[in-house]
């Protein structure tokens, strides 16, 4: 096959080329370059596309013996992903840009390009696994890491995409192995440590970082019954479940912490309450999408057991799904949690499994506690 | 398949020559700093010698207005700040630079650190539809500015469009008004005439690796009576005007390359010019839609350089296009700066009043002294399949028909 390797510059993905390149693929090496300010250096674990991360990708391509380019998707990623990711915090939801770069990015502008050049699979140094059914059909699953896998922020993806999808570390036991291999194969980067944060806020300073972008007008924080706490200089720049920073004069009467129960861009409010409140058992989301075939329940609308994941190093939960069509013709994944969840923010992507087969995918866009009736604060 | 690769990156540098790979390497065997007093000092300081004399002679220069360099990029910033510094020092308020919107960057850098730093004032100069200088447009804002104005630039041919520039027409005007016109014709020495004498221009940047000679060594043709500021101070090597060990080594090689090919010019010029004429009149047949950039050069009258080729192809991406053909053994170029690898849209075509969409959609390819009538072939055998295809990847950014959650999610 032809494969175009998408080379961040880190272990992972060159191990996974030197996979695809030892499987007896013709490999080329594609560094992305995502940031409108090419040319700045690395720091720690922070930052992407930078003059490091190029040439460590042009050296592991080079020891490799493979050709190597840098494409430019900088616009696209400043409109799909930066944007995105700015308005999706205007509108008070919690956005996860790593998704949106998968959907929009690395498996849709560079694999349709790959396509049309002549290539047949984009392969990438993701810990999940492609698998087909009996028919052919490729299926999305955990890694054999369950602790290192990233099939949550590859849960996005569509049959298509998963027809094209090559993760050649999928079968790995662990990211210690991989830097052990890439040692063996003389590839500089075994040591270099792993990426973190939003690779577009090279501080890790997200709020500030927002506040630079978003106009913020202070407001009121209030408590679960609508009582005013205290104010906020922005109701954006926070996260639901968010505990620190909230800069609350007294404490709770409980004398217990308080966390972010909501956020109300539209009022300009920001609800706190107790620990308990965090606690949902219904989520639902638009945007659905199905990794794969979706299973048979999902054209009938009956309901069907699976596992709910809303962060990608979040435990899964137990729920009952089923497909509400609405009015609109939109359809809506409604997971009831057996268990309830903390901290789940509208934004949030809730990847459902079953064992450990990715089924698919929705945008939270309300998540409901039976304990708390938002309508309390108005 | 293909044998080996077909070279046609030659502007961005081209094959050693015998003649210099000799020279260098018969150099670097020898010890001796030239500075030196000694017996071996004294060798090779006549190596240098020799070697600007050479240079000199190729460039229609006197030998004592050869000031070695690391190259363009030194030479265009020695240029630029040193008579931009002397003349300010002279009279503080001559800020003015007049400079063109096609020039390289290491001269449009260098012009836009003194706007930022030291209080120049740019002044751009407009170019045409094919990158060449509007003349009476220059001429008028001499005539305008000249009280104030501390030097002009223009460089003597465009390195991805190949146009050549009126700079003798230029340097001449700003003659009358005592203004020093700084060229850089690291592009155009040896490809067409630069006579420095002739020019009447007060510096002139080239460089050996265009033409045949070794990396890292170039230099600035100081006319006699034009005064410079330094930028690096040390020994006070050549006049005073560039401290540092000179490298008798790459001077040798540079020399080398320089007479040869001054003594070869006007027949590779006919040479390269009639590959370039093959290229572009098969081109159009086999691609019509291709536009050619630059001046036409009917009747070979040196108005472009006769080894460039730079093409608009619509609906392509340049990276692509690039791709597809290093994929085929096929090198050449975008033509445009690079920042870690990442294609920008060329100045040079924005300047030209392309826009930003149709900057991107460009490939040059440029012949050298080892061009040979295959390796044109080659090209445009590949060519159309090449664009074919690059096209089909087209401006990938523009829409997917790949099916995402964002266009797939469930109705």
């Amino acid at each position: 096959m032809k494969v175009l390797a998408a080379m961040s510059g880190g272990v992972d993905s060159a191990v996974a080329a030197a996979r695809a390149v030892e499987a007896g693929h013709d490999v080329v090496g594609v560094h992305l370059a995502l940031s409108r300010m090419p040319g700045t250096l690395r720091t720690g674990s922070r930052g992407c596309c930078t003059i490091e991360d190029s040439s460590d990708a042009w050296r592991a391509c080079d020891k490799l013996g493979i050709p190597f380019y840098v494409w430019d998707f900088s616009d696209r990623f400043a409109e799909d992903v930066v944007d995105d990711f700015i308005s999706e915090y205007e509108a008070g939801r919690t956005p996860n840009p790593c998704m949106r770069c998968n959907e929009k990015i690395k498996f849709a502008a560079l694999l349709e390009k790959a396509l049309a050049l002549g290539f047949d699979a984009v392969c990438t140094g993701h810990y999940a696994k492609v698998i087909r059914d009996e028919a052919g059909n490729p299926e999305l699953h955990r890694a054999a890491d369950w602790a290192k896998d990233q099939s949550y922020v590859l849960g996005v993806l569509t049959h298509q995409q998963l027809e094209h999808c090559m993760f050649p570390l999928a079968e790995t036991p662990s990211k210690a192995q991989v830097r052990a291999e890439a040692a063996e194969r003389g590839l500089t980067v075994a040591n270099k440590p792993d990426s973190h944060d939003i690779c577009f806020i090279p501080d890790g300073d997200t709020r500030g970082w927002l506040a630079e972008r978003i106009e913020m007008t202070p407001g009121k924080i209030v408590d679960q019954d609508g009582n005013e706490l205290g104010e906020h200089t922005g109701a954006q720049a926070f996260t639901v479940g968010q505990r620190k920073g909230l800069r609350l004069g007294r404490p709770a009467a409980d004398g217990k912490p308080r966390f972010v129960l909501e956020i109300r861009p539209k009022d300009n409010k920001v609800i706190v309450g107790p620990e308990a409140l965090l606690a949902v058992d219904e989520l639902r989301g638009i945007r659905v999408s199905w990794a794969g075939r979706p299973i048979s329940e999902v054209g009938l609308g009956t309901e069907f057991g699976c596992m709910v994941q809303v962060r990608a190093h979040g435990d899964p939960v137990a729920a009952v799904a089923h497909v509400e069509q609405q009015a609109d013709g939109v359809c809506q994944l409604v997971t009831r949690l057996v268990e309830p969840m903390r901290g789940v923010a509208p934004g949030q992507t809730m990847v459902i499994y079953q064992d450990s087969r990715v089924l698919g995918q929705a945008t939270i866009d309300s998540a409901r506690s039976t304990a708390w009736d938002p309508a309390k604060v108005s | 398949m293909n044998t080996s690769a077909v070279y046609l990156d030659h502007a961005a540098t081209t094959q050693l020559s015998g003649a210099a790979l000799q020279a260098v390497t018969a150099q670097f065997a020898r010890t001796g700093n030239p500075s030196s007093l000694h017996g071996a000092g004294r060798a090779a300081n006549r190596v240098v010698d020799e070697a600007r004399q050479q240079i000199a002679r190729a460039a229609a220069a006197h030998p004592s207005e050869v000031i070695f360099t690391s190259g363009g990029t030194e030479s265009d910033n020695l240029a630029l700040k040193g008579l931009y510094w002397n003349r300010v020092a002279a009279n503080p308020q001559a800020t003015k630079i007049l400079l063109s919107g096609i020039e390289h960057h290491a001269v449009l850098d260098t012009a836009e650190w003194l706007a930022a730093h030291e209080g120049a004032e740019l002044v751009w100069m407009p170019v045409d539809r094919d990158g060449v200088l509007d003349l009476p447009a220059a001429t008028a804002l001499l005539d305008e500015h000249h009280e104030r104005i501390a030097l002009a630039t223009l460089m003597w041919a465009n390195n991805e469009v190949g146009a050549v520039q009126p700079v003798t027409e230029l340097a001449r005007h700003a003659a009358g008004y005592q203004i020093p016109v700084h060229t850089d014709a690291v592009q155009a020495f040896t490809a067409v005439a630069t006579d420095f004498a002739a020019s009447q221009v007060a510096t002139m940047a080239i460089s050996a690796h265009k033409i045949g000679g070794p990396v890292g060594i170039g230099a600035l043709l100081v006319r006699r009576d034009v005064v410079l500021t330094p930028v690096q101070h040390g020994g006070g090597h050549e006049r005073k005007l560039r401290s540092g060990t000179l490298n008798a080594a790459l001077a040798a090689g540079f020399a080398a390359a320089a007479q040869e090919a001054a003594a070869q010019r006007e027949a590779e010029y006919e040479r390269l010019a009639g590959l370039r004429d093959y290229a572009v009149a098969e081109i159009s047949r086999s691609i019509p839609e291709a536009q050619l950039n630059g001046p036409a050069d009917a009747g070979h009258t040196q108005a472009r350089l006769p080894g460039n080729l730079h093409y608009t192809f619509p609906g392509c991406e340049g990276d692509s296009l690039l791709f597809v053909l290093d994929m085929l053994g096929i090198c050449s170029s975008t033509g445009s700066a690079c920042t870690a690898g990442v294609p920008q849209p060329s100045h040079v075509l924005l300047a030209m009043g392309r826009d930003a969409r149709s900057a991107r959609s460009v490939q040059r390819f440029t012949f050298g002294h080892s061009t040979t009538r295959a390796d044109v072939d080659r090209l445009l055998e590949a060519l159309p399949e090449a664009y074919a295809r690059a096209k089909k990847a087209g401006m990938a950014a523009d829409e997917s028909s790949i099916h995402t959650a964002g266009t797939g999610f469930t109705r």
